[in-house]
């Protein structure tokens, strides 16, 4: 059973003293202060994938679009179990949307041999949940969203749920190959070893730029994406809206009054 | 110069930092409670190599340097200084004695399990009459046809009544040589006729850390299991203790950082006087103080670390990074509960418990005293 996941690295946001400002561009966001790490439910997917693969063979290659910098999330995902890695940049991919995203993980992938590609579900920076399905559809396979457990039927099929509303499970089946994004909470990620850090910096990571994915200018970046990032902004403070301020006795204290007055309780 | 830590020291840094805020931080305090050594804990650090860092592949450890082993108790102990204290006392002077003095048989039947964390290795040199003293040693080991006949009392030994301690080794006399005191180490395993270890101490702090009293009366051990020459225990446990020391240090340092973190996260959430507490400089200026000392005791401790890596002698080094990692982790905790105030006395606040697992780190493994003496002594005073 061979394995592709996908992993992006994102901000930190794990601190709730995390503060995210708009940089000068306004297309963007001042990353200075910012520590990096592996999307959550990517971790997740890397986890499944590796526990795929101790159980039923294979390999399992670790497939990142990402900086130099990205090389730690990469190689964490080695020293957990990954086999190889691919890693592609290229300034041209500044601002690519989730279709020009899919496109470049595409060229690296289409070419690998696989049994499943897994993503996680969404990332947590930019929140599209779109990248996995996208990718998908290029590769021409089917898949399956949000998934939150899966089995193994034969070389042929998997039997995988996915989490609705409410805790709701639906078990489908899904022929292999195919694309399953990962939702959270699929097992418990493990954590590297010594031993696996000192063995993945013997693995290989393999660096792809724009022309080694034999994409085209025009294929990736803004020229290549279907959505384009205008601009960030911060809501405003509306005039409906009254901000209450004080500490958290106060503020519940001015929350009754207000709903005792409008004669809501 | 490179202040920079390596690729694989910053990711193990990051996997431990990981573990411990995942696996160790939500269930430590239940431990701590019930006074109960957390074998399960224990037992998957063991898989992640930290019993084994600084020992060779072939004896069943990692092959790490001593920065990486420095890191790692460092990022236990942000979350619990107990079992920071388990893997530093286990590695440095348990496990490190063996591969230093012990002959390949002996590395083999002890080394390997306890670098794959199977086995806790402890080290007692402590007596009721000998601590900063520890030359005063009276336990003696009379050597009987093929036997050591041990007799003697040890104090305050760390990891030596688990259910995985299966060895305990002790410095003993074991003759007069030139009117002077021969001083020998000795393995000697649990269960041995005559070796009894008494129930865990009730400590001011580490109490999820199992510490105990042993007393050996008419003990016999193979001949077999004196470790290192006859008369040399003494000086091999010193060498020892230098990496002991840099592992306190670390231990410290880790310490330390979670008292400044849980103070910045306070001062910035408390208000009084219709402010955040960390608005009065009296508030912030203690939380810099802590960030400066701190960071001066991270450099002291892995500047040592690095001496034992490039395998300078580092005696110096290690005493400095003692004595000022864990006064700095004292004054952390002391500063920590105070911008609590009454709430840092409190269990329900993690500084509350910081605080009592700070104090032994000026006392355990040559007091603040002692290392004063010991680096005035290297000044020539
Ligand atoms: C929780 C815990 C775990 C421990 N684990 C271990 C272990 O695993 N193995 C082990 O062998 N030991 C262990 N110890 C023992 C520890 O190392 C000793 O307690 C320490 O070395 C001090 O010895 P002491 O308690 O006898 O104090 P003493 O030596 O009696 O010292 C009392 C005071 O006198 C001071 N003093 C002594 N001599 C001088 C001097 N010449 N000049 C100035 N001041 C001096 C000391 O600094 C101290 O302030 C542990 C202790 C504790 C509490």
């Amino acid at each position: 059973m061979n394995i592709v996941v996908c992993v992006k690295q994102v901000p930190d946001t794990s601190d709730p003293d995390t503060e995210v400002h708009i940089d000068s561009t306004g297309r963007g966001v001042d990353e200075s202060k910012f520590s990096f790490v592996i999307n959550d439910a990517d971790n997740y997917a890397v986890e499944e994938a590796i526990r795929l693969k101790e159980k039923h063979g294979g390999e399992v290659t670790v497939v990142n679009i990402g900086p130099e910098g990205a090389n730690q999330v990469i190689r964490m995902a080695l020293a957990k179990g990954g086999n190889s890695a691919i890693r592609l940049f290229d300034e041209k991919f500044a601002f690519s949307d989730i279709v020009a995203t899919a496109r470049i993980l595409h060229s690296a992938i289409k070419d690998l041999s696989y049994d499943i590609v897994m993503t996680g579900c969404m990332a947590s920076d930019d929140g599209f949940a779109a990248v996995g399905v996208t990718l998908a559809q290029m590769l021409g396979i089917p898949h399956a969203a949000m998934v939150k457990h899966v089995e193994v039927i034969d070389e042929k099929k998997l039997k995988v749920g996915r989490e609705l509303e409410g805790g709701l499970m639906e078990m489908l089946e899904i022929e292999i190959p195919c694309l399953l994004t990962i939702q959270t909470g699929i097992n418990e990620p493990r954590y590297a070893s010594f031993k696996g850090i000192r063995e993945a910096s013997k693995k290989e990571i393999k660096l792809m730029d724009l022309s080694a994915a034999g994409l085209g200018d025009d294929m990736v970046g803004e020229a290549g994406s279907v959505a384009v990032m205008k601009q960030y902004s911060v809501p405003e403070v509306g005039e409906l809206a009254e901000m209450l301020e004080g500490d958290a006795g106060e503020t519940s204290t001015k929350l009754a009054q207000i709903l005792k007055e409008k004669g809501l309780v | 110069m490179n202040f920079e830590l390596t690729e694989e020291q910053k990711l193990f840094k990051e996997s431990i930092r990981d573990f411990a805020s995942g696996e160790i931080a939500p269930v430590i305090d239940e431990y701590e409670e019930k006074q109960e050594f957390p074998y399960e804990i224990q037992r998957k650090m063991a898989g992640l190599g930290l019993f084994g860092l600084p020992f060779p592949e072939e004896y069943g450890g990692c092959g790490a340097d001593f920065v990486t082993y420095a890191i790692a108790v460092e990022e236990i102990a942000r979350v619990s200084a107990s079992l920071a204290i388990t893997v530093a006392a286990h590695t440095s002077l348990g496990s490190l004695t063996i591969l230093v003095s012990g002959t390949e048989e002996q590395k083999k039947k002890w080394l390997v399990p306890l670098a794959k964390g199977e086995m806790l290795g402890a080290f007692g040199l402590t007596e009721p009459e000998a601590g900063s003293d520890a030359g005063a040693t009276k336990t003696t080991a009379e050597l009987s046809g093929d036997e050591w006949v041990i007799n003697g009392t040890k104090c305050f030994i760390t990891n030596s009544g688990t259910d995985i301690s299966k060895i305990v080794t002790i410095t003993a006399v074991t003759g007069m040589t030139g009117g002077k005191k021969e001083i020998s180490n000795i393995i000697v395993p649990h269960g041995t006729p005559g070796f009894t270890v008494a129930p865990a101490y009730r400590k001011m702090g580490w109490h999820c850390s199992d510490t105990h009293e042993l007393s050996f009366s008419d003990c016999r051990v193979p001949k077999e299991n004196l470790l290192g020459e006859r008369g040399k225990g003494f000086k091999a446990f010193l060498k020892a203790l230098d990496c002991g020391r840099v592992g306190v240090a670390a231990l410290s340092l880790g310490l330390a950082s979670a008292c400044l973190d849980e103070s910045v996260k306070y001062a910035k959430e408390r208000h009084q006087f219709g402010k955040p507490i960390g608005k009065n400089q009296a508030i912030s200026f203690k939380c810099a103080d802590m960030l400066m000392e701190i960071e001066l005791a991270r450099l002291a401790t892995y500047k040592a670390a690095w001496c034992a890596d490039e395998g300078r002698v580092y005696s110096r080094e290690a005493s400095i990074a003692k004595l000022f990692a864990s006064e700095t982790a004292m004054r952390a905790a002391n500063m920590a509960v105070q911008i609590h105030g009454g709430y840092g006395y409190i269990e329900d606040y993690p500084v509350c418990r910081y605080f009592r697992d700070a104090k032994i780190l000026e006392i355990g493994e040559g007091t603040s005293e002692i290392q004063r003496i010991v680096l005035a002594r290297s000044l020539g005073l």
